[in-house]
């Protein structure tokens, strides 16, 4: 069999026939799409993309490297599905058929090297273990506060390093030190009166280099009348690898997050990274191949909310009363939090609340930053493109506070602002501007 | 192909597509079931460019199939005979707004919604508004002639087109028309090519007519236990000398499928319903409200509701905004019709479309434009059931001839494209494919524009019912 008709019976395999075809193309999704937006060419459509990936399967065209650029250069940011007409559910076609591709090209050895170990180092080493993830998080700590980083900076050897990196590279935040993030008890009372009983999802990157921000968010539930408790045996919730098309690593790390949680007594399971709750949300797909976890998957997902929507549920706002000094601020949605997670309105609501302040909507604050991911690393283009029209809308605002609900979003802002931004501009996540605001 | 490195010589190559990914993105519209790779994609920049293109094309007999956003019903953008699709990413701009002579020119690939957006920031109004409005570009709304849900009181497309430049398949520039209200010099050649669905020429760049923007507008909902009472409404209030911003009809079936999906606290046992809008300075806005209010009651409504606000409004819009979407969930193809006949006629349409539907055991809901007599029967299907299929078309075809019999026409807003073009005989005659052949010929002697469509290779066989031919 040629290599491409090996690719297109794995895609025929992998993606389900009936969602391609409940796509009626009416184009609906077209005005909301980053990618078309950004090049009104009808391959970086959700359509396109949907017709491309059914015209593979139905034998008109070949598997070629034109498929998989237009597959690649998609953001995942999921704002086509809430406008579809039809229901379909892009997410699920777009991350099969990204598996797809993946096998075949690691079964057919036309995986680079380079990429090779790039997927071997972050999806098998990095996400698929919080031990890894702790220890180059430390790392990253030494780096900072040993002085190495000031040497790199001053030796220019980022230089080495791909432009987008070493910009990257400017805006990661200081990581607390490890002893700090060790104290952390497994379960924390209510203050006062219990309003609910929550299970914390700590995530990998916002339990390691935003821990701040974790600390905050439990800070801010405790207020809020939660009993909280963080299972130590939680893992990263498989995002990263299920947009890669690495399908067996997200799914292990489903699986031990299914049991890190099922047993609990509780009434929610809490986020506060959108793109962590919406990948918690698929964990039903993902282990659709399996009837018992698909049914386990069901039980858990029921339960996933982002955590500004339930401070709004148990009343967070009549309890606890904020204030910060005189500023205009500004909330970069999530996508995944607002196009999967439905949570666009609370965070607003709980911006809105803060004494002092002026909340200004930006335009179009619910198309994508380009962070998306990765995909900021690996389509740097398009994502520049994307995020210099993204604070041109910021700017007309005249907002100094710019507030994020995802740790991708927080850095492709922080970037922003150091690219395109005023110097009192400032990127920070919901959680640690609510934090600030209880307690000045 | 020869033709395609010529063009990617005299164009560049970074506006010339040819590429399979490409070629498959561009090889279909939302016409359900219809799909044709076109042999290559151009993005021309300016007129010029267009002209040097169809200079190109009628040298090596290129069919040119000119796409907006590729979201006309009829099939009228997929380019069945393969050739070249003609994209307009790249012509876009508003040229002008001229608050003088209450104008825009804008360029082909304009997005409706933007221009609505920008006249309107300016106190001006652009009243045509398809429900597709947020995709669809200008080129693509004078191609189809396109209506929408102010169709009643302002008219569609063709209303406001005032003067056009486009491109003939000699590579010749045809300008019609002006900034004028009056212009009778010769044939009305801007009228001819709004509507011809890029049969005949390629059109560059537009001058539509704007109007002030009126000052406000109330929104209000009535309920039917039965059909009737809802058409009576809709001929009582014309008849009081009403016109209605908006007259939106859903019937049972609708409402039924929309309160399914949605859950809105819809009562599924009312026969039909009717969204009335109307707009103007507020105290005309608040006697016609109250007027239609008081005739809803009077033919019987069972429910009746005026919106205090413009989030109340929203909600009582939401369940016709949500209709097609309900409808699309129910099986995988959905058709979408058009069938147009005059609003006297409604209630006896909508009859004869739910027997029609037994008859061929379809489902069949229907909502649509009452105010205008545009209704869109749509069925949930499955394309891929060859037997049911050819139900579904069959049923068309008695919805057609139904359309037909009570004064009306097979396409109100859709266009005939190659979905209808067997049945435009029927709306026609011989005598009317005639003239608008000699038309065709005229235009484009090699039939290099867009092939295939409108003229049918030829016309179905009209069912007189009863049986004989």
């Amino acid at each position: 069999m040629k290599q491409t008709e090996q690719l297109t019976s794995r895609m025929t395999d992998k993606l389900d026939y009936e969602e391609m075809l409940g796509c009626m193309r009416c184009g609906f999704c077209l005005p909301t799409c980053p990618t078309y937006i950004h090049s009104k060419d009808e391959t970086a459509s959700p359509r396109g993309r949907i017709a491309i990936m059914k015209g593979v399967v139905d034998g008109l065209i070949e598997p070629d490297a034109g498929v998989e650029k237009t597959l690649n250069e998609c953001l995942g940011c999921l704002a086509c599905e809430p406008a579809c007409p039809a229901g379909v559910r892009y997410s699920v076609l777009l991350e099969d058929a990204r598996a797809a591709i993946t096998v075949h090209k690691r079964a057919t050895g036309q995986m680079d090297v380079r990429e090779r170990l790039i997927r071997k180092v972050v999806f098998d080493g990095l996400f698929l273990s919080k031990s890894k993830m702790e220890t180059a998080t430390g790392f990253l700590r030494f780096y900072q506060q040993s002085g190495a980083q000031t040497l790199t900076r001053k030796l220019r050897i980022l230089d080495w390093f791909p432009d987008q990196l070493q910009k990257m590279e400017a805006v990661l935040p200081v990581v607390p030190a490890r002893s700090e993030r060790v104290l952390r008890p497994e379960r924390i009372r209510a203050a006062g009166a219990t309003t609910a009983r929550v299970a914390f999802f700590s995530g990998c990157l916002m339990d390691t280099m935003f821990y701040e921000t974790n600390a905050n968010t439990i800070k801010l539930l405790q207020a809020a009348g939660c009993d909280i408790v963080i299972p130590e045996t939680q893992q990263c919730c498989g995002a990263l690898h299920g947009h890669a098309g690495e399908q067996t690593g997200a799914i292990a790390l489903a699986k031990r997050n299914i049991e890190s949680f099922e047993s609990l007594d509780v009434d929610y399971i809490v986020t506060n990274a959108g793109g962590c709750g919406a990948f918690l949300l698929g964990y039903d797909h993902l282990l659709k191949q399996d009837p018992e976890w698909s049914e386990r998957a069901e039980r858990f997902k029921a339960k996933v909310k982002d955590f500004a929507s339930i401070l709004i549920e148990v009343g967070f706002l009549d309890r606890v009363p904020l204030t910060l000094p005189e500023q205009l601020i500004t909330y970069q949605d999530s996508c995944h939090l607002r196009n999967v997670q439905k949570g666009a309105l609370a965070p607003r609501m709980l911006l809105q609340a803060i004494q002092g302040t002026t909340f200004v909507e930006q335009r179009n604050a619910d198309h994508c930053c380009g962070s998306a991911g990765v995909y900021n690393l690996l389509q740097p283009h398009i994502a520049n493109d994307i995020l210099e029209m993204k604070m041109g809308h910021v700017r007309d605002t005249s907002a100094q506070t710019i507030v994020t609900s995802n740790p991708g979003c927080h850095l492709q802002m922080q970037l922003g602002i150091q690219e395109h931004g005023t110097p009192t501009m400032r990127a920070v996540h919901l959680a640690d501007v609510l934090a600030e605001a209880m307690d000045h | 192909m020869e033709w395609i490195n010529h063009l990617q010589t005299e164009l560049g190559d970074e506006i010339v597509f040819s590429d399979a990914t490409t070629r498959l993105a561009y090889s279909f519209d939302a016409t359900p079931n219809y799909q044709a790779m076109p042999d290559a994609v151009v993005a021309p920049r300016s007129t010029e460019d267009v002209q040097a293109i169809m200079r190109l094309c009628q040298t090596y007999r290129v069919p040119v199939i000119a796409r907006g956003s590729a979201t006309n019903l009829a099939g009228g953008t997929t380019p069945l005979a393969g050739g070249l699709v003609m994209d307009f990413r790249h012509m876009g701009k508003i040229l002008e707004i001229d608050e003088k002579n209450l104008t825009v020119t804008v360029e082909p690939g304009c997005i409706t919604a933007r221009l609505a957006e920008a006249v309107e920031a300016r106190g001006l109004f652009y009243p045509p508004d398809p429900s597709s409005m947020k995709i669809s570009t200008i080129g693509g709304n004078i191609s189809e002639n396109s209506g929408g849900l102010r169709g009643l009181k302002y008219g569609v497309t063709a209303d406001y087109v005032l003067a056009l430049e486009a491109v003939l398949p000699s590579g010749d520039v045809l300008k019609t028309g002006g900034k004028l209200a009056k212009d009778v010099a010769g044939y009305d050649l801007t009228r001819l090519l709004v509507g011809s669905e890029g049969t005949l020429a390629v059109i560059t760049e537009a001058t539509l007519k704007l109007i002030p923007l009126p000052e406000t507008k109330q929104t209000m909902i009535a309920h039917f236990s039965d059909l009737d009472g809802a058409a009576r409404t809709v001929s009582r209030i014309i008849e009081s000398r009403i016109i209605p911003a908006t007259l939106e009809f859903m019937d049972k079936k609708t409402i039924e499928v929309v309160e399914a999906y949605a859950n809105i606290g819809l009562p599924t046992d009312v026969g039909a319903l009717l969204l009335l809008e109307q707009d103007g300075p507020s105290e005309v806005v608040r006697r016609d409200i109250e007027a239609m209010h008081a005739i809803c009651l009077t033919e019987g409504a069972t429910h009746v509701e005026v919106a205090r606000d413009e989030v109340h409004a929203e909600t009582l819009r939401y369940a016709r905004r949500t209709a097609l979407s309900a409808l699309a969930r129910l099986r995988p193809t959905t058709i979408l019709e058009d069938a147009t006949v005059p609003r006297s006629e409604i209630a006896e349409m909508v009859r004869r479309i739910e027997a029609i539907g037994r008859t061929y055991d379809i489902e069949i809901a229907t909502f649509g434009h009452a105010g205008d007599g545009n209704l869109h029967p749509t069925v949930a299907t499955d394309a891929r059931d060859h037997e049911e299929m050819e139900r579904v078309e069959a049923a068309f075809a008695d919805i057609f001839a139904a359309a037909l019999e009570l004064g009306g026409t097979i396409t109100g807003e859709h266009g005939v494209g190659a979905m209808k073009a067997p049945y435009l005989e029927w709306k026609l005659g011989a005598a009317g494919i005639d003239v608008m052949k000699g038309i065709k010929l005229a235009f484009d002697p090699h039939g290099i524009m867009n092939p295939q469509k409108m003229f049918a290779k030829a016309a179905k066989k009209r069912l007189v019912q009863g049986g004989g031919v």
